[in-house]
């Protein structure tokens, strides 16, 4: 296999749908002549025309409606939004009326629409363009939220999301699209579920779930704590809706301690959610309380040194697993 | 209504275990009289009422154990009404360990608690106070029919978790048929008594070729003090060799005297010795002393620990202003401290206080031995047996009883001149022991 960055693996994605099926179509801001913010479509307004690369206005409200009626026309669009903070201009749109076609008309309309857009911060982009607000959406029944963290995914997941009749918001990171992976050659169809976590690393002391950017953080606490004798188990949730329940039980039951790590912040958000939920379903299992990592509780700050306090680190995560994990078990 | 707290009763004392109630809810009670026999970290001790009532309520239970200052008994008038924050809730008991916001927290489920006590109408026994342990834990032994209640968690707050019954599990399977003693892991029965025994023995445990045997309070204590103390403190050692002739001759005279004293008594070479340092101490308050990180604390009594061999392990009841007691008084004190040390009955002033300590191996036909400082004392004593030895007086050799004592020093507190100087004041009491007397 290839070894490609996130921001490849994304547009390869883009183009092969759009070869496969010529009812996909890419709209946002500054996504034709200019490529995208983040580059993800450089060339393709060369390769397939203004009538399937279009420019918007910046009026977030309106071409996500806009995208919403293509899609209920019978087109599959994949809406880019520049960053996530932009789509609460949207949310409208998004929560009250892509999310509830389907439920309100007796199933009827399919909305096979695709928002991408990047959230979370570390970039400096100060507090309103540093936001995780994927709880947001994924509170909300009706929508699909996924949040890949390898190119692996990021390319199989958006040729999921492209061809899911519902609609799906991708979300993406800014650190990430530089991030290299493996992923098969282009051509080389192949597409990866919106609704299974992934194990990235096998443990049986501690189960970390985590998703999107952290996760590279989380391995990297791995292989510190494997130095140290503690093997944990690393989930990649994926999609933080619908969630991979199964897969977070059954390693829950194996190890009965959890660590959860994300980079939103702490109160009523996904990693709560989780906790909740592996409470509901594995409580007998567990042999401690769950820990949770995640960003302080405090608007993105702007200064590089704040930022970084802001955010967690390998040493918070490492810090959680001994916290749960019993000196004596390791090595005793 | 007055509340029995759990009293401090040795330094080093941070929680007291309830072995047994002695008295009972609704027991009358009088000032003076024993409630409850405690296990602290060193001795089982018999702890008294400071006033007279009823015993009304319990508030830890036999097998559990309270932090010092805890409330663990409320004495009062039979009609008295019990505060509305225990009354009918056996939740609230042991929540000596458990935080004051939790026990707010817990306030609120007073009633219900309460209730779903009466709707089990469990036996009274039931005064078992709340076990902080994991579900998994829980369900474990559940499945093995394991009694966790006994089982000592090791998780935060004392938590029993997963690995503690796996422990306990894997200890019930290499002892399929308990001996006598009770093992600390036990299926249940039906009214489980705890046996008044002084620091019940945990069950040893055997394997292959190895016997396992689990630490006694007392054990652990001795581990944990005595590791922190050559740890922490630089210990380093002087030897002195003291002519104990005349010592000898004194401890005669005084002694053929003593038999015939109204209340007679026999001094011990170890009873002069202690005299001797504490004359010692008196002289050179330096030596007298604690490292306290930032500063040297002076204390201005000299209290004298004296090292009792027991079988079950080691304990320094002490001997208060030594310096001011007349030799036979200390004799005496010694005697009723190593009689108390050996059947249990040593009471919480014998153990506290100690400035310094000595400790005698000479019975043992030592030569000499270096021992580990006491802390937070900054020294210990640790004597020879008194042996004929060849020296050379005025050119000629000549048979003389030599004893060899060595001083432990906490460097950090006395320095090598001043542990010397030490020394030679011990060896001048002991070599010219008449001045012990005046």
């Amino acid at each position: 296999m290839r070894t490609i960055t996130y921001r490849d693996a994304l547009r390869e994605a883009i183009r092969e749908e759009m070869q496969r099926d010529e009812r996909v179509f890419i709209m946002g801001e500054d996504i034709a002549g200019y490529g995208g913010t983040y580059a993800v479509s450089k060339g393709l307004f060369e390769e397939f025309g203004e009538k399937r690369v279009r420019d918007t206005p910046l009026a977030e409200e309106v071409i996500t409606g806009a995208a919403i009626g293509a899609a209920l026309g019978g087109l599959r669009p994949i809406l880019e939004l520049m960053t996530i903070n932009f789509s609460l201009l949207a949310s409208d749109q998004i929560v009250n009326q892509a999310a509830k076609f389907r439920y309100m008309f007796g199933g009827q309309p399919e909305i096979p629409l695709v928002i991408r857009m990047p959230g979370g911060g570390g970039a400096q982009r100060g507090a309103q363009h540093s936001q995780m607000l994927e709880s947001w959406y994924a509170h909300i029944p009706g929508l699909k939220v996924a949040m890949p963290a390898t190119p692996y995914d990021a390319k199989g997941m958006l040729k999921s999301a492209v061809r899911d009749p519902n609609p799906v918001l991708f979300i993406e990171h800014e650190l990430l699209y530089n991030v290299k992976g493996e992923v098969p050659d282009e051509g080389d169809d192949y597409v990866v579920p919106l609704d299974r976590g992934e194990l990235r690393r096998e443990g049986q002391h501690v189960t970390i779930i985590t998703f999107s950017r952290i996760l590279h953080v989380v391995l990297q606490a791995a292989e510190d704590l494997a130095k140290e004798g503690i093997q944990a188990e690393v989930i990649d949730l994926r999609s933080v809706r619908p969630i991979d329940i199964d897969l977070i039980i059954d390693s829950v039951k194996k190890t009965n301690r959890v660590v959860i790590a994300e980079e939103g912040w702490k109160y009523y958000g996904t990693g709560q959610g989780l906790a909740a939920l592996i409470y509901e379903y594995a409580f007998d299992y567990m042999d401690a309380p769950i820990q949770h990592v995640n960003s302080a509780d405090v608007p993105m700050p702007y200064s590089k040194v704040l930022e970084r306090a802001a955010l967690s680190n390998k040493n918070d995560i490492v810090k959680a697993v001994k916290a749960v994990v019993p000196q004596a078990l390791v090595h005793g | 209504m007055k509340t029995v707290e759990m009293p401090k009763m040795g330094d080093t004392m941070e929680e007291g275990k309830i072995l047994h109630w002695i008295k009972h809810e609704g027991d009358p009670v009088k000032k003076g009289e024993s409630l409850a026999e405690v296990e602290t970290d060193k001795v089982n001790i018999e702890i008294e009422a400071y006033a007279s009532g009823v015993l009304r309520k319990i508030l830890v239970p036999e097998g559990e154990s309270a932090p010092i200052g805890a409330g663990i008994a409320l004495i009062g008038a039979a009609d008295e009404p019990l505060p509305a924050s225990i009354a009918g809730n056996g939740a609230v008991k042991s929540t000596a360990t458990v935080a004051p916001l939790a026990q707010m927290e817990k306030g609120g489920q007073t009633a219900a608690a309460a209730q779903q006590v009466s709707v089990q109408s469990t036996p009274v026994s039931e005064s078992q106070g709340r076990i902080f342990i994991s579900p998994i834990a829980r369900r474990l032994a559940e499945e093995k029919q394991l009694d966790y209640k006994r089982i000592q968690g090791t998780g935060p707050n004392g938590r029993i978790i997963k690995m503690d019954i796996e422990a306990a599990m894997a200890q019930m399977q290499a002892v399929p048929t308990a001996p006598a003693a009770q093992p600390v892991y036990a299926p249940p029965t039906p009214a489980p008594v705890q046996a008044p025994v002084p620091e019940a023995a945990p069950a040893a445990v055997e394997t292959g070729e190895i016997l396992e045997i689990p630490l006694t309070a007392m054990r652990r204590t001795i581990a944990r003090r005595l590791s922190q103390s050559m740890q922490t403190a630089p210990h380093y050692y002087v030897t002195s060799v003291i002519d104990t002739g005349k010592l000898a001759e004194l401890r005669q005279q005084i002694n053929e005297y003593a038999e015939k004293d109204p209340d007679p008594v026999k001094i011990s070479f170890n009873d002069l010795v202690i005299k001797a340092v504490a004359r010692a101490l008196v002289r050179m308050p330096q030596v007298n002393v604690s490292f306290a990180e930032d500063r040297l604390i002076l204390k201005k009594q000299v209290h004298i620990g004296m090292a009792v061999a027991l079988e079950q392990g080691l304990i320094v009841p002490v001997i208060h202003n030594a310096d001011r007691l007349g030799i036979l008084d200390i004799a005496r004190e010694s005697k009723r401290l190593a009689e108390a040390a050996r059947t249990g009955k040593l009471h919480p002033e014998d153990l506290i206080g100690g400035t310094f300590t000595i400790s005698n191996l000479g019975m043992f036909d030592v030569d000499s031995f270096t021992a580990v400082i006491n802390p937070p004392e900054s020294a210990i004593l640790a004597i020879g047996s008194i042996t004929p030895t060849p020296v050379v007086v005025d050119g000629q050799v000549v048979v003389r009883d030599r004893m060899k004592v060595t001083l432990s020093s906490d460097h950090r507190a006395i320095d090598g001149a001043t542990a010397a100087r030490f020394l030679q004041e011990v060896k001048r009491w002991l070599e010219e022991p008449f001045s012990l007397l005046l």
